[in-house]
């Protein structure tokens, strides 16, 4: 049985390569090293796959040859006035290439998840600018980690124990054996409640607080994690700190943080649900560590203040800069909307929402991004590829979608390919096509081809690449007409 | 006792089962099971006077929803509720992009009310209900 190792796993911004896959009769059949969506990718991307392209006649899909597909998504896209392409966070880069140029072709908006993921982010890093590292410089050295409205242990399984604080650095070590000891104590203090609560239905006696004082972790030695957020999530269960902020609050935090690493007053006794005490600890830690680095996720750039929040935290790791070293990072959560970013930002000069109506690329965010000009209705046609809109949009942005005609390029079925007009089955990159992708921290890694995808099947840079190729002659044919 | 609502901060995001559950295909019982549901706080189930896995209608003034409750763990977490991304998540969010392109996605308020006699609807009825198109 071959064993392919060192595979690049094409789920999450964390791109782990130290995937290990034994191929079995030219399937996949075991995955050493990955997480549970990564094994659920390897272990079952063959299954609910689109094996034929699909066109919408009279209400029912009906199968058609490729070229036949091709040819009604390269009329759709030149008849349009303005045609919106989005997704391709979930695609190599390769492919982005090219769907930029398509765009540009059909005088369209391209657009990738980055809109409603971390377009906040990318909208406050170019006002403000951001210190940031690889994640190799914070595996071996950030004695401070922060996860600020992310949840790792959910949505980037492995980011922990990879890059931060479960992983053996050069100059910092794990703190796995900790948190194994503290899993123990969490039992055992489960275990006495529950005894007590017992206790306490027969005898009535009044329970004992169990909460200890929550500073003695922040003076513990080595790696120390920290987490902000609004629920107690798993990671905030692991972590020497949770800080539990009252929803949408976030701004006020961050800025209470700043006060305090500048050494200023504040004279509130608390700050969005926070102990202002409590908060003098943080920001003591903050300024003490070697190296820290904060991390943050959705929680700021979905919630109250958007790019505000992330203003703030830009300026806070600015702030810090001033007393220690401190990085900052955005999780990014496809596995190659950064490759998305950087592949539009080399074509166009802009990250995301990208404009090709004029017939130059034009970027305003707000004017020019996706969900606006849906909610606008200004779009009379789209492409989505790899991306699933249907059931990440807001409804009233998802009315308008479905009622223009919709090409889908996707390997699964999904809610938008179920609204679909036409329909492509496509590769999967990283598993059954080859391609670039890079990780959060902007770092490129190559995607393998393992196994050979079903028969028929292309990538999604070939079928780009056909529609591309077809709305060019439609283009030659009318200019000659009109000639 | 039917009648009991309670006014509650929405919240949604990602969870591990999501993860999972897309990676095994968008129109996969896993899939659905993981992003039809709503996490509650035990202690506003019993204020509803309803128990796990019972149905409940979350209203939003964007739309409204029937999705599955279950106990948030980890908590306190009282009137927050967390719905998984997905269909039924967006039947509930806010579009408001405030001029940035990003819709308002966490921190919506919402109202939540068993639904003993509503079913949740599978992903094709769903679409057909919200979108009139399958």
């Amino acid at each position: 049985m071959p064993i392919v190792k060192a595979v690049t796993c094409p789920v999450c911004g964390c791109l782990c390569d130290d995937i290990e896959l034994t191929v079995e009769n030219r399937k996949i059949a075991k995955v050493k090293n990955g997480c549970a969506m990564c094994e659920s990718k390897f272990l079952s991307y063959s299954g609910h796959r689109l094996l034929k392209p699909l066109v919408r006649r009279n209400g029912e899909f009906v199968r058609v040859s490729l070229g036949e597909a091709i040819k009604k998504a390269a009329k759709i896209l030149s008849e349009s006035n303005y045609p919106l392409l989005y997704g391709w966070s979930s695609t190599s880069c390769e492919a982005t290439r090219v769907g930029i140029e398509l765009a540009e072709e059909v005088n369209g908006l391209i657009d990738n998840t980055s809109t409603i993921c971390h377009g906040p982010s990318t909208l406050s890093t170019q006002d403000i600018g951001m210190a940031s590292s690889t994640l190799g410089q914070i595996r071996h050295r950030a004695d401070l980690i922060i996860y600020w409205g992310s949840n790792p242990w959910s949505a980037h399984p492995r980011h922990i124990e990879r890059y931060t604080a479960f992983t053996e650095g050069r100059f910092e070590k794990s703190e796995w054996r900790g948190y194994l000891t503290k899993i123990k104590a969490l039992n055992v203090k489960k275990k006495i409640r529950s005894a007590l609560r017992r206790l306490q239905r027969k005898e009535k006696i009044s329970m004992p607080s169990l909460h200890a004082s929550p500073y003695p972790a922040l003076l513990k030695k080595g790696r120390k994690l920290v987490v902000v957020d609004v629920r107690k999530t798993k990671t905030a269960e692991i972590a020497d700190h949770f800080i539990q902020v009252e929803p949408n609050k976030d701004y006020e935090l961050l800025q209470a943080l700043r006060a305090l690493v500048k050494d200023q007053e504040i004279e509130t006794d608390n700050v969005a649900g926070i102990p202002t005490e409590y908060l003098e600890e943080i920001a003591d830690v903050m300024v003490n560590c070697d190296f820290g680095v904060l991390f943050f996720g959705l929680g700021l750039t979905m919630s109250r203040g958007k790019l505000r929040n992330i203003d703030a935290a830009l300026n806070l790791t600015r702030d810090l800069n001033m007393r220690t070293k401190f990085v900052i990072m955005p999780m990014r959560g496809h596995f190659n909307v950064t490759g998305a970013d950087t592949v539009f930002t080399w074509q166009t000069g802009f990250p995301y929402a990208v404009d090709f109506s004029l017939g130059y690329p034009r970027y305003n965010p707000g004017e020019t991004s996706a969900v606006d000009v849906l909610l606008r209705k200004e779009s009379d046609s789209a492409l989505i590829i790899a991306s699933d809109p249907v059931s990440n949009f807001p409804k009233k942005a998802v009315e308008h979608l479905v009622k223009n005609p919709l090409i889908v390029i996707d390997p699964h079925m999904n809610a938008t390919a179920q609204m679909a007009d036409v329909i492509f089955p496509s590769a999967f990159v990283g598993v059954e096509a080859s391609g670039t992708a890079y990780r959060m921290d902007h770092v490129p890694l190559p995607l393998k081809k393992i196994v050979d995808p079903p028969r028929g099947i292309l990538s999604d840079e070939e079928i780009l690449r056909r529609i591309l190729s077809e709305v060019r002659k439609i283009r030659k044919r009318k200019q000659a007409e009109a000639s | 006792m039917q009648n009991l609502k309670l006014q509650v901060t929405l919240l949604t995001g990602r969870t591990i089962e999501q993860g999972v559950g897309k990676e095994r295909g968008k129109t996969s019982k896993e899939y659905m099971e993981s992003v039809s549901v709503c996490y509650i706080d035990p202690e506003d189930l019993k204020r509803l006077g309803i128990k796990e896995k019972a149905n409940v209608q979350i209203s939003t003034e964007y739309g409204s929803v029937v999705v599955k409750a279950i106990k948030s763990q980890r908590g306190p977490h009282p009137s927050i509720i967390f719905i998984p991304y997905g269909p039924w998540a967006n039947a509930l969010v806010d579009p408001e992009t405030n001029g940035a392109g990003m819709p308002s996605l966490k921190g919506i308020p919402a109202e939540i009310a068993p639904a003993p006699d509503k079913p949740v609807l599978g992903l094709e009825k769903l679409l057909k209900e919200e979108f009139g198109k399958e």
